[in-house]
């Protein structure tokens, strides 16, 4: 069996920093994220939560109305901890890396551009990329001892952390230079093959895309030439930082073979990329107070009663449904155990399923009690 | 099968998309079989390359080419592509510049990737592309190949801006060849040969996000399919029964009197279990209830059940076949 993921040793350790919870689409990251920033602001902790999920309810749930670019405190939090919560706007966020790093001229030019735009608002890597930078941000702002990250809703989990890369690489003057200058750049470099190339791949981007397109990234580029050289710096510093021991992974999953299968692929690559991986967290697993009265005896009995008639129908029908309830259990448990037999040494918390969505602060406490308290193994068949 | 015996008649491309953890892939398999039950020949494609369906089939992961996966019920088959966006590019290259070198080349200089990036809607135009141009391709004699295309689309979230090509190619292509493959590639899916169908949970953000799907879908002339509620749970208990265990009401001396009929121990203790499970099933149920009538009206709903003991491919056969009994295919 695996080992117990002890969050609150986690957030209580002043020297976590930063937790990045990952894991894919729908398996409760954001909640997990909240939740976890409240209690360790309930437990002294001065947190940030940055969240990417637009959801209202998670804004409401903390008492506001809705969450924007900058962090906005929370009030309620019992203890001497404080909480801020905010919600990446990636435009936002692009164009005030922008008016920060050029004169107000060339800022509206570039912040004008066809181009810009697009690749501000549409560009697949944009998010996970300002993510980064955000995080980043806040880091070095150093106003909070705890950030609280939750990952962008990517097509698969490790676009967040390639799409960074792919996005500073063509952010970085460079290549994007090379394309714009190819004889001279590729003469430079020695490299004829690269040069063929691009003269080649000019000529595609013409074809396919028509001249006005490769005008728009040509004005783009020699407006945004100042402002590219520290982007992909800052987003290699951000990489680093996230290597560094302050920094904690949690892989968020739902008990399904598709997340739990995302959720190793990201351990593996954490691994791989010597990023400091704290645990894994499995949302809603079915629970039970009576774990011992297994499905088939609960089945059983259920048909007993069914067969001698009328008189304990209520009973039978309870028991199917405990039945059912033990069934998924064992299913849960066994794609838990599953991921265990594979990654040994991976910490894991699961948390029960709720009966109800969170609405308030009281709701996000209980799921964070829920995430530190490890209940008895639910799957325990007599 | 006859004429207008089902809902979607005369729909040959079956887009099916779905907040993330709500079972899409499955529905679109379900859907691809129940489409093809009855000697017809249905394709269902991946577009995002997690080789969902190869898992789902229980077959090795898909190439990028297509192959049969699974025979239907009264001899229909249903045949299975994941498209990747790379080898879907140099096809199009191929096909429309005769580039197959330079292909090759862009490719080893990872330059594909690099065109993708500065051209966001180009990788969602040669995926639809790749898609209506399955659904458009004719054997020999005149007939369709394809009785029917089922995609298993992006989420949600982005299936709008996914399907809405024509838009996205005009903001960075306004003439040329990949303006005009966009317009064809817009005349099929917003002809009435096309259908979004939403999969959801009765939780609340994925309907949520399913209403606000629906909405954005319904400015721009794509027509809507069903909604599609997956893993609903069978219903055990009576109304009655779910308002005495939302209130705490049930008797639990009455429970215990039937746990220790069935000849089980501790009869006291499992009954205030079961009454409190049942408390949280009715809650769960109440919740449900709120959410299907949020649904109500918006369109057509169909509903799967949640397979308790897992998916696998008997479910799968399971619904397609519920899929078929409430007339969907």
């Amino acid at each position: 069996m695996s080992r117990k993921l002890d969050v609150d040793a986690l957030i209580d350790d002043p020297r976590t920093r930063i937790i990045v919870c990952c894991g894919s689409g729908g398996v409760g990251k954001t909640t997990t994220a909240a939740a976890l920033g409240l209690r360790a602001a309930d437990r002294g902790r001065d947190v940030v939560v940055l969240t990417v999920d637009p959801a209202r309810r998670l804004a409401q749930s903390m008492g506001l109305s809705e969450l924007d670019n900058s962090p906005r405190k929370i009030d309620g939090v019992v203890g001497t901890g404080e909480l801020h919560a905010m919600m990446l706007d990636m435009k936002r966020t692009f164009d005030e890396i922008i008016e920060a790093h050029s004169d107000p001229d060339r800022a509206k030019q570039i912040l004008a551009n066809p181009f810009y735009q697009s690749l501000s608002s549409s560009f697949s890597g944009t998010q996970e990329y300002m993510a980064m930078e955000k995080l980043g941000q806040l880091h070095r702002s150093d106003a909070w001892d705890l950030i609280i990250v939750d990952t962008p809703p990517s097509r698969n989990a490790l676009d967040f952390l390639d799409a960074p890369e792919r996005m500073g690489r063509f952010l970085d003057g460079r290549f994007i230079k090379l394309l714009f200058a190819p004889a001279k750049a590729g003469g430079k470099l020695g490299l004829k093959v690269v040069s063929v190339g691009f003269g080649m791949f000019t000529s595609v981007i013409t074809k396919v895309l028509g001249g006005q397109l490769l005008k728009d990234v040509s004005t783009f580029v020699t407006a945004f030439d100042t402002v590219f050289g520290g982007f992909r710096e800052r987003a290699e510093k951000t990489y680093q930082l996230l290597q560094t021991p302050g920094t904690a992974f949690l892989v968020v999953a739902a008990p399904e073979p598709d997340a739990l299968r995302e959720a190793s692929y990201f351990v593996e690559r954490l691994a791989s990329e010597r990023m400091p991986l704290a645990g894994l967290v499995v949302n809603r697993m079915a629970q039970s107070g009576a774990a011992s009265l297994s499905a088939a005896r609960s089945q059983a009995a259920a048909e007993t009663l069914e067969e001698r008639g009328d008189e304990h129908m209520l009973t039978a029908r309870l028991l199917r449904l405990h039945a059912e309830r033990m069934q998924l259990a064992a299913r849960q448990g066994r794609l838990r155990d599953h991921f265990s037999a594979a990654h040994p040494t991976v910490p894991v918390a699961a948390v029960p399923a709720q009966a109800e969505d969170v609405h308030d602060l009281d709701g996000l406490r209980r799921v964070g009690e829920d995430l530190s308290v490890q209940p008895v193994s639910a799957i325990k068949t007599a | 099968m006859t004429a207008k015996d089902t809902d979607w008649d005369g729909v040959r491309l079956h887009v099916v998309t779905g907040k993330g953890g709500t079972g899409k892939t499955t529905v679109a398999a379900a859907l691809a079989l129940a489409l093809a039950a009855g000697k017809r020949k249905v394709l269902l494609v991946e577009v995002e390359g997690r080789q969902g369906i190869a898992q789902l089939f229980d077959c090795p992961p898909l190439p990028y080419g297509e192959r049969k996966v699974a025979v239907a019920p009264a001899g229909g088959e249903v045949h299975a592509l994941a498209i990747d966006t790379e080898e879907a590019l140099i096809e199009y290259l191929e096909m429309f510049y005769s580039l197959k070198r330079a292909g090759k080349a862009l490719t080893k200089l990872g330059v594909i990737d690099f065109v993708t990036t500065i051209a966001p809607g180009l990788r969602d135009v040669i995926l639809t592309g790749k898609v209506s141009e399955a659904v458009r391709r004719k054997q020999k004699n005149g007939s369709f190949v394809y009785d029917a295309v089922v995609m298993d689309a992006p989420p949600t979230g982005r299936i709008t801006k996914f399907l809405n090509v024509s838009d996205e190619v005009s903001q960075l292509a306004k003439v040329g060849p990949v303006r005009n493959h966009g317009d064809l590639v817009m005349s099929v899916i917003r002809s009435p040969q096309t259908a979004v169908h939403f999969v959801t949970l009765l939780e609340e953000m994925p309907v949520q996000e399913t209403l606000d799907g629906l909405s954005d879908l319904a400015g721009t002339g794509i027509k809507t399919g069903g909604v599609i509620v997956n893993m609903e749970r069978p219903a055990l208990l009576s109304a009655g029964e779910l308002k005495e265990a939302a209130d705490g009401r049930l008797d639990p001396a009455e429970i215990a009197r039937g746990v220790k009929a069935a000849g089980l121990d501790n009869a006291e203790e499992v009954a205030a279990v079961l009454a409190a499970e049942a408390g949280e099933h009715a809650q769960r149920t109440a919740l449900e209830e709120r959410e299907k009538a949020r649904l109500a009206g918006v369109a057509h709903r169909y509903d799967l059940p949640l397979l308790v003991g897992g998916m696998d491919l008997a479910g799968l056969y399971d619904l397609a076949q519920a899929l078929r009994d409430q007339g969907a295919a």
